[in-house]
């Protein structure tokens, strides 16, 4: 359950960015997670609420985007799109492949707010 | 994983994450900001300044992980018994509780810090951080860190070590590999500890983990080890000779590339924290 301490380094992150921007609200947070990340994105929804209380993201929408595992051969040099403990080469099958993305845990995007949208008055 | 910004875009993956604009309005006027920043960056940052801590002194730093119970705080004891006397160690143990790691290091009269984690499943750089500091590391030349037993979270911290050396016993089985593959693939080393077990628990195939191990595209050397009967010490003896010397060789070069500012990368020193000598505290 490392998912809350990492939650805790994203908020750390973002109100930093909201802070510089002098942005009074977060609406919207993007992040880019491999399958090799080492995290898992429901555990880290979960834990979002927890570590967002109290923020200028309480109120944010977490948004996580899954970034696909590709594999490059050494052998043949081919790509190919893999599972997490099959990281061989589809093209020749060959081991010793390199990892082109898949292990990326990543903020991407924040989207901001200076003041929170006015009542209509009309 | 850049070892500047902590980002870990590649030229694989760039084209798969990098959006339009570095900034953007949206339609809403709200503004996007594209920040593209590894979520560890903080960890990572701090990891790297721990390395510059080793590397000044020309430390080699050791990271140990395992689930509990494969035998890291033996495989200390019995490498501290056989290692060569000249080589002055010291060690960093992480468990949610206890100081009894640190007691039994300490009892072969080496230097050991616990670090006590409460409920956290994985030490970080931090807490390194922190340790390092009551260490005398002009005194070293090797520190180990014991992390918390734990296959899965470790995995995802850089603590600033020059090594991973991921422990797999023989009674937790050959299929660990694929089983905690992020775990695995961090290893620069894997020792399959508790040999002497391997004739009692036979299911357990050396050409099997291997295997598995190559499913996931990992090339680090695997050996096996006893601490009970010192069957491997040799091995990962001669293993750890090689990467104080490949080290040494590695900042020789370096330090001859940059010797204007003494200093091994413009990181040094940046970090905001109270103290910082490496002056024994206790």
């Amino acid at each position: 359950m490392h998912e809350l301490s990492i939650c805790q380094a994203l908020m750390h992150q973002v109100q930093n960015i909201a802070q510089e921007r002098e942005a009074e609200y977060v609406t919207e947070i993007v992040i880019g997670m491999g399958p090799l990340s080492g995290v898992e994105a429901q555990l880290l929804k979960n834990a979002f609420p927890i570590a967002s209380v109290g923020t200028v993201a309480e109120t944010a929408k977490l948004i996580i985007n899954d970034l696909p595992l590709r594999v490059k051969c050494g052998q043949c040099g081919a790509e190919s799109e893999v599972t997490p403990n099959k990281l061989l080469c589809k093209n020749c099958g060959n081991w010793r492949t390199t990892l082109i993305s898949g292990d990326e845990l990543m903020l991407m995007s924040v989207e901001l707010e200076k003041h929170k949208e006015p009542e209509a008055v009309h | 994983m850049c070892d500047t910004c902590g980002c870990n875009i590649t030229h694989g993956n760039e084209s798969l994450i990098r959006p339009g604009g570095k900034l953007a309005k949206t339609e809403s006027g709200k503004e996007a900001v594209t920040v593209l920043h590894s979520l560890l960056h903080e960890n990572d940052h701090a990891a790297q300044h721990n390395r510059e801590h080793f590397d000044r002194h020309n430390v080699l730093a050791v990271n140990l992980m395992s689930s509990p119970g494969a035998g890291k705080t033996s495989l200390l004891e019995a490498t501290i018994q056989q290692l060569d006397p000249d080589l002055r160690i010291a060690v960093i143990e992480g468990d949610l509780e206890t100081e009894n790691d640190a007691e039994r290091i300490r009892k072969h009269g080496v230097k050991a810090i616990q670090i006590t984690t409460g409920s956290a499943c994985h030490l970080d750089a931090h807490m390194i951080h922190q340790a390092v500091h009551n260490l005398d590391l002009s005194e070293l030349d090797i520190v180990f860190i014991e992390n918390v037993g734990n296959l899965v979270c470790p995995a995802s911290f850089d603590l600033g070590q020059h090594q991973n050396v991921v422990l797999l016993s023989v009674p937790e089985g050959d299929d660990k590999p694929v089983k905690y593959p992020v775990m695995f693939r961090a290893a620069d080393l894997v020792m399959i500890s508790k040999s002497d077990l391997l004739p009692i628990l036979n299911d357990f195939k050396i050409e099997k983990a291997k295997h598995y191990l190559h499913d996931i595209a990992s090339t680090a050397p695997v050996i096996e080890l006893s601490s009970k009967d010192s069957s491997g010490m040799a091995v990962w003896l001669e293993w750890l000779d090689q990467q104080i010397a490949s080290r040494k060789a590695y900042l020789q070069t370096y330090r001859k590339a940059a010797p204007l500012n003494g200093a091994l990368s413009p990181h040094l020193h940046t970090m905001n924290h109270p103290a910082h000598s490496n002056k024994v505290v206790k």
